[in-house]
């Protein structure tokens, strides 16, 4: 493009350099966690750094995917994730889209979401209103109180927006009602955003932590996410996942940790390049101050 | 690529006649205009509901709820028949040395995630654009971007096995013949640890922001300032730098109105016996006092304060963004 002089160059080398070596560190735990994970006792008692596993042994996962609890919380946030991320779109969508129109009083609402994100209501009221409403020890819990991200709503509100009103118009001539217009014109135009607002709702729920925390104290609802702290940070993998006394030779602890987390980082590896493929696009229609 | 917002489009002849004629049929001139203009919108409300519902049922109700705050709530007695108490849970804040001390945490943690950890996008996002290949800008993006991506319990998780007295940074430095570091005990580390993780997995998707606001320079500039003999570290200085600096701005302000906030997920996972003297915040104190001990009003005048205050700090940082010439937050 322009005349590089020597230091110049020096310095496009050294940069690149720097940015492969922080670009590794990102890399270098999974390396480590996956050749682990994949490797016996003796492999990983004898070496201090293992990166690629001796020879494959999957005793660790045949482990934890026998074990009902792991299971059973798979089975609890995959429902969390699925219906959590219906309920996301549906209930984002229409209020974004509501908001996107001329409605009386649009303003209000807009100040109503808007507020939110300068005050928020402590974790107490809000755990109180949880339980009020019924949610304590029910999976909803994990669903109804997040049904709306107002920074996604803002921003699914700002891509209506720059839907051609000429659309609307031609509908309102031949005759059909705002419900009509969205769902049978708006929505399946919106589709490829829907998609992209839906992986990062799902993303979110997957991972989400806190709320099962908080809400649910029966262990049979755990998500994924609260059953892998016990078995990593805590440190319980045989209390937590049980059924260890029925193997003749159980595989170590360190791996079952390390599997465990594989396992449970997998869905969010395999949907990562859909996720790259919109969030640069997400997050920029964002940035313009609507 | 659309030529016309939605709002901004004037509406059609047509169109205003059907409006016109519907109006008529519903009768407008009979009803008060704000009740046609109600009904008119009958099923855009009807979009709205179950979003409203949600915003009122979980953020504002909340919101009102904070009254305990002033009360001595039980829950037996719920929100309308507990005493009030006045401001008595807010003067326990200040006389508590417990509470002192996780405040002193809070803030502390907060000063250094704004000196270390706020500054680390920008330099990334700096070296990013300085990148010639776009191949392998691309490939460096997509690895950086990955741990934000990663839930929290999976990131301490990772630092567990590496970190404890038997993880591999220990065996590492026990075959260098160095004492293993209790690095997950020691009350020393946490500190740092916290921030690092931040940096680690948050800096290289607070790029994307960045990158954004540079993909919007004009490329002529560059071209002028090479022109009139800018070097590489001058044009960074005249041109990339002042491009970010709106962002920059915002995300300070943003950051100012979060200073007691400290990720409840992060900390709560890392904090032990043995740490809790410096690792127990704001946010995780609210958790223990109300949620583990059923300390409902104290925990909630704690939540109240730490929501004010977020608020205060907001606006004056805003005002004070608007002073010096920034565009602000609002």
């Amino acid at each position: 493009m322009h005349h590089r002089t020597l230091p110049d160059r020096v310095v496009d080398i050294l940069n690149a350099a720097v940015l492969a070596v922080i670009a590794f560190t990102m890399l270098f735990p999974f390396i480590y966690i996956f050749a682990v994970s994949f490797s016996s006792l003796s492999a990983f008692s004898q070496s201090d750094l293992i990166l690629w596993p001796e020879k494959w042994v999957t005793d660790a996962y045949e482990y934890i995917l026998e074990s009902e609890a792991f299971i059973r919380s798979l089975y609890v946030t995959a429902f969390v994730t699925v219906a959590g991320t219906f309920v996301n779109l549906t209930v984002t969508s229409m209020m974004a889209y509501a908001l996107s129109r001329p409605i009386t009083g649009g303003r209000m609402f807009q100040f109503m979401v808007l507020f939110t994100f300068l005050f928020t209501p402590g974790m107490i009221p809000t755990y109180l209103i949880v339980k009020a409403t019924g949610l304590i020890d029910s999976v909803w819990s994990l669903i109804l109180p997040a049904a709306v991200n107002s920074f996604n709503l803002i921003v699914m509100r700002q891509f209506f927006l720059n839907i051609p009103n000429e659309l609307n118009e031609a509908a309102v001539i031949d005759g059909a009602n705002d419900l009509q217009i969205f769902f049978r014109i708006i929505l399946p135009l919106s589709k490829p955003a829907l998609a992209a607002f839906g992986l990062f709702y799902a993303v979110s729920h997957w991972n989400n932590y806190f709320a099962g925390l908080l809400y649910l104290n029966d262990p049979a609802k755990w998500p994924i996410q609260v059953v892998l702290r016990q078995i990593v940070v805590v440190g319980e993998p045989t209390a937590t996942l049980g059924g260890q006394h029925l193997l003749e030779n159980p595989p170590p602890p360190e791996t079952v940790q390390m599997a465990a987390i594989l396992l449970a980082t997998l869905p969010i590896l395999i949907i990562y390049p859909f996720l790259q493929k919109h969030f640069a696009k997400g997050v920029m229609l964002g940035s313009i101050k609507g | 690529m659309f030529g016309r917002s939605g709002r901004g489009g004037k509406p059609s002849l047509a169109f205003i006649i059907v409006r016109c004629k519907r109006g008529f049929r519903m009768g407008e001139s009979k009803m008060g205009k704000w009740k046609a203009r109600l009904w008119r919108d009958r099923y855009l409300f009807l979009l709205l509901f179950p979003g409203l519902l949600y915003y009122i049922v979980y953020k504002y109700i909340p919101m009102l709820g904070s009254v305990i705050a002033f009360q001595k709530y039980s829950p037996f007695l719920g929100f309308f028949d507990s005493p009030w108490v006045g401001l008595a849970n807010f003067e326990r804040i200040f006389e508590d040395a417990e509470v002192v001390r996780v405040l002193w945490n809070t803030l502390l943690l907060s000063f250094l995630q704004i000196v270390f950890a706020f500054p680390v996008p920008i330099l990334l996002a700096l070296m990013l654009n300085e990148l010639r290949n776009k191949l392998y800008k691309r490939l460096i993006q997509s690895l950086v971007y990955l741990p934000h991506f990663l839930s929290w319990v999976v990131v301490i998780g990772i630092v567990t096995i590496f970190l404890r007295s038997e993880g591999m940074v220990n065996h590492v430095l026990s075959s260098l013949g160095i004492q293993p570091i209790p690095f997950l005990n020691d009350p020393d580390y946490f500190m740092p640890l916290v921030v690092l993780e931040v940096i680690w997995k948050e800096s290289g998707w607070g790029t994307v922001i960045f990158l954004a606001a540079l993909a919007g320079v004009n490329p002529h500039l560059y071209e002028a300032a090479i022109v009139d003999g800018a070097n590489r570290w001058r044009q960074i200085w005249h041109i990339t730098l002042p491009a970010l600096r709106s962002t920059i701005v915002i995300l300070f302000i943003l950051r100012l109105g979060t200073v007691l906030d400290s990720g409840f997920e992060q900390i709560f996972l890392m904090l032990n016996p043995f740490n809790m003297e410096v690792g127990n915040v704001l946010d995780t104190y609210v958790y223990f006092k109300g949620i583990q001990q059923g300390d409902y009003s104290f925990a909630a005048a704690v939540g109240l304060f730490k929501g004010v205050v977020g608020l205060v700090l907001v606006v004056i940082a805003n005002r004070l963004a608007k002073r010096f010439g920034e565009e602000g937050l609002y």
